[in-house]
């Protein structure tokens, strides 16, 4: 079953490294990471999505939180939260497409943040459903380029701080 | 009054109690070395080989249960010491690795002698550090001997920057750590303590497996109280042998591929499987799926990854061995009411037979000498007092069977990542820190090979280590599972064109060489080695042929086990196993 992991950890060097070793070297898989600082700049939040019964998942979260610079691990899949995830998508449509490419990212309420002659970059920010209808739909527009942020996750009381 | 990182690290070491470095100069710590020269309190051990100065940090970790402290230069130096920190964090043993690095400025320059040694060991230390600037020195020494001697036991390594050994500042040791990532649970919980101990109470059939863990917590003593007050029977896994008296009338010996037959089948039959600072490796379980199919299980650790990693856990009890089993042993004394004496003498009996059946034996020779014998020599005459350190392989697997550790912290061995060359070092680390006391490392002859220069260390700090080998002129484990799975075809497991004399090379260094070739000359050899004050080299020249029995098959359930007695017979049953 897939799983999305929150981990708070030191923002220091090597941590990003300690995780993704500790993935590596126990043949546990990443689906997707990402990264960032939190209000407090010492401290950064990692969102990891990852798969496994319950065995792994379980030594997945004991094994993250015996890393000596993580501060706190939360599965975030046995909460109530919420994830986003935010693409973009650079469509090269045909000159007769080009209003339904517009007509879908309005749909989804996507924005337009750049276009040229020949292609429209498309930004779009949901849950894993919605990326993969809008892909759906735009894939026989043409896309030429695909970049997503990977999921972050937010429960819905609020992660409580250490 | 400022100072340099050089002599802050010095400063830093006494602080924390370190009376020996074992290590090896070069250009990077240079500024180190250049202070540890006039230096009286804190002496530089110089081994031969980086890979020896940390197992030799190890050996002496081991034997006292203090940190071991390494120092080594840049590069190659650092590198050097990846196979005993990773000994060494697989048995949970702490240390504390120095490594030099270029200047920070070279760093990711592809420096000469540059090495990135913190992204090497990341997955096998505990912890480790770059250090960047010379005022976090003091505090990261303090905290990485915390992090290595707390929690669960393990390596650390810090990584120093020369510019950094050469920087000043101010010299100010905390006098606590307090990390709001790092919280070793140590009580364990109250309610699950309860549970198993109705769950001891109520066992017909229950089985104590020990682990490294009773010995790292020092819990020797909560543990013998255990199980003489429930009369529950005890087997020990190899890191575990001497935590409880292997002599003991409650002792099963060592579980496993190499373990008795009792041990294994009163595991097999148990109903209650205690489990106590271990972590149900697979040289102890076997085949997982077959592992102690009707017994329920209590895992007492203070890693909680260790527990339900393997096998499934009915009651997980995350905490120390020593303060969790003091609780349990206290529950079952004033709450606990039921009686168990009748339903534990029909047990005993049970593994008593068992015992009968198939004692611990191997075939006696008045001629030929047998390994077995040198170790059961080697206990008779030491009476169980010494410290043994083992290599890895058949000489290992013979001490854990036939000496009777009866001691915590008189094994030295490589249990986890099974390090060929440990031994000999480690034994000089060990002898350092007890020098009076007779300190024998049992090796092979391919192993002894391995870090057969230390040698030097030995003779040169006068230091009495004796060295068993049993010269079977074979890699003898390894010949065994060719003998046994690979239709006896030796590949590369023959070192007898090309085996030295151990004799002359032991001579050649300046210590003493002994040899026995019949089994008549194994008691006379090894009385005279015990009785000189230096490092003494005992060849034996053992039967090639024989092998460690009982054996569990790689795959195998740990009662599906081969005898020495019914090789032929057993093969057919192995066939069928594959």
């Amino acid at each position: 079953m897939r799983h999305t992991i929150s981990v708070l950890v030191e923002n220091k060097f090597g941590v990003l490294s300690r995780i993704s070793g500790l993935f590596s070297g126990r043949g546990y898989n990443i689906e997707s990471l990402s990264v960032g600082e939190t209000i407090d700049p010492q401290v950064s939040v990692m969102t990891i999505v990852t798969t496994g019964d319950d065995w792994i998942i379980e030594q997945i979260t004991k094994q993250l939180n015996k890393l000596i610079d993580v501060i706190k691990v939360v599965d975030m899949t046995e909460l109530d939260h919420v994830e986003r995830e935010m693409v973009m998508i650079k469509v090269a449509p045909r000159q007769e497409d080009k209003a339904e490419v517009l007509r879908i990212a309005e749909i989804f309420r996507g924005r337009v943040v750049d276009s040229s002659q020949k292609t429209y970059t498309i930004e779009i920010t949901g849950d894993e459903k919605k990326i993969a209808a809008i892909v759906e739909l735009l894939k026989p527009m043409g896309i030429k380029e695909f970049v997503r942020t990977g999921k972050i996750a937010i429960s819905r009381e609020g992660i409580k701080r250490p | 009054m400022k100072i340099s990182g050089a002599e802050i690290f010095i400063e830093s070491l006494k602080k924390e109690g370190v009376k020996y470095i074992f290590g090896y100069p070069g250009g990077v710590v240079l500024n180190i070395f250049d202070f540890l020269h006039d230096e009286k309190d804190l002496q530089l051990i110089l081994t031969r080989h980086e890979q020896g100065a940390v197992h030799a940090a190890d050996g002496f970790a081991r034997a006292t249960g203090k940190a071991g402290v390494a120092l080594v230069t840049s590069g190659p130096g650092a590198t050097n010491t990846v196979t005993g920190i990773a000994t060494a964090s697989m048995d949970s043993i702490p240390l504390v690795v120095f490594s030099g690095q270029v200047p920070t400025l070279l760093i990711g320059n592809d420096a000469f002698q540059e090495a990135d040694i913190v992204g090497i060991t990341r997955p096998c230390t505990k912890y480790n550090y770059l250090v960047k600037d010379v005022k976090d020195l003091a505090a990261i020494i303090k905290e990485a001997f915390y992090i290595a001697t707390t929690g669960r036991p393990g390596p650390v390594l810090i990584d120093l920057p020369k510019d950094v050994t050469s920087a000043k500042a101010d010299f100010v040791w905390p006098d606590t750590v307090d990390m709001r990532t790092y919280k070793p649970t140590y009580e364990g919980n109250r309610y699950m303590i309860n549970q198993a101990a109705h769950m001891i109470a109520k066992a017909k059939k229950p089985v104590i497996i020990g682990g490294g863990g009773v010995i790292s917590s020092g819990a020797s003593k909560e543990l013998k109280e255990l199980a003489e007050y429930t009369d529950i029977p005890v087997t020990m896994t190899l890191m575990g042998l001497g935590a409880f008296p292997g002599s003991h009338k409650l002792s099963l010996g060592m579980p496993g591929m190499h373990g008795t037959y009792f041990a294994n089948k009163a595991i097999q039959e148990s109903d209650l499987l205690v489990a106590v600072g271990m972590r149900f490796d697979d040289r102890v379980t076997g085949k997982i799926s077959a592992f102690a199919p009707n017994a329920k299980i209590v895992h007492i650790d203070i890693d909680p990854t260790s527990i339900r990693k393997n096998v499934r856990v009915d009651v997980p009890i995350v905490g120390d061995v020593k303060k969790v089993l003091q609780t349990m042993n206290k529950v079952l004394k004033e709450e606990v009411k039921e009686q168990w004496g009748e339903v534990r003498k029909a047990w005993l009996k049970q593994i008593n037979a068992w015992k009968t059946e198939r004692p611990m034996s191997y075939e006696k020779d008045t001629d030929i000498i047998k390994p077995q014998y040198v170790i059961e020599k080697i206990h008779e005459l030491t009476r169980g007092d010494a410290i043994i350190a083992t290599e890895v392989g058949q000489n290992q697997m013979w001490t854990a069977q036939f000496y009777k550790f009866d001691k915590p912290r008189t094994l030295l061995t490589s249990g986890g990542l099974g390090t060929m060359g440990y031994g000999f070092p480690a034994a000089i680390g060990a002898q350092f820190a007890f020098p009076n006391k007779l300190v024998i490392d049992v090796a092979g002859d391919g192993s002894i090979q391995m870090n057969i220069q230390e040698l030097a260390t030995a003779v040169i700090n006068k230091l009495p280590v004796k060295v068993a080998i049993l010269n079977n002129r074979f890699l003898g484990m390894v010949r065994q599972w060719q003998e046994l799975f690979y239709q006896e075809r030796y590949a590369h497991t023959k070192l007898e064109e090309t085996i030295p004399d151990f004799v002359k090379i032991a001579e050649a260094y300046g210590a003493v060489g002994l040899r026995a070739t019949k089994s008549s000359e194994v008691e006379p050899v090894l009385k005279e080695a015990f009785s000189i004050k230096r490092t003494v080299f005992m060849d034996f020249v053992i039967d090639w042929k024989e092998k460690v029995y009982p054996m569990v098959p790689a795959g195998a359930a740990i009662d599906e086990m081969l005898f020495r007695e019914e090789t032929k017979k057993s093969e057919k049953k192995l066939k069928a196993v594959k």
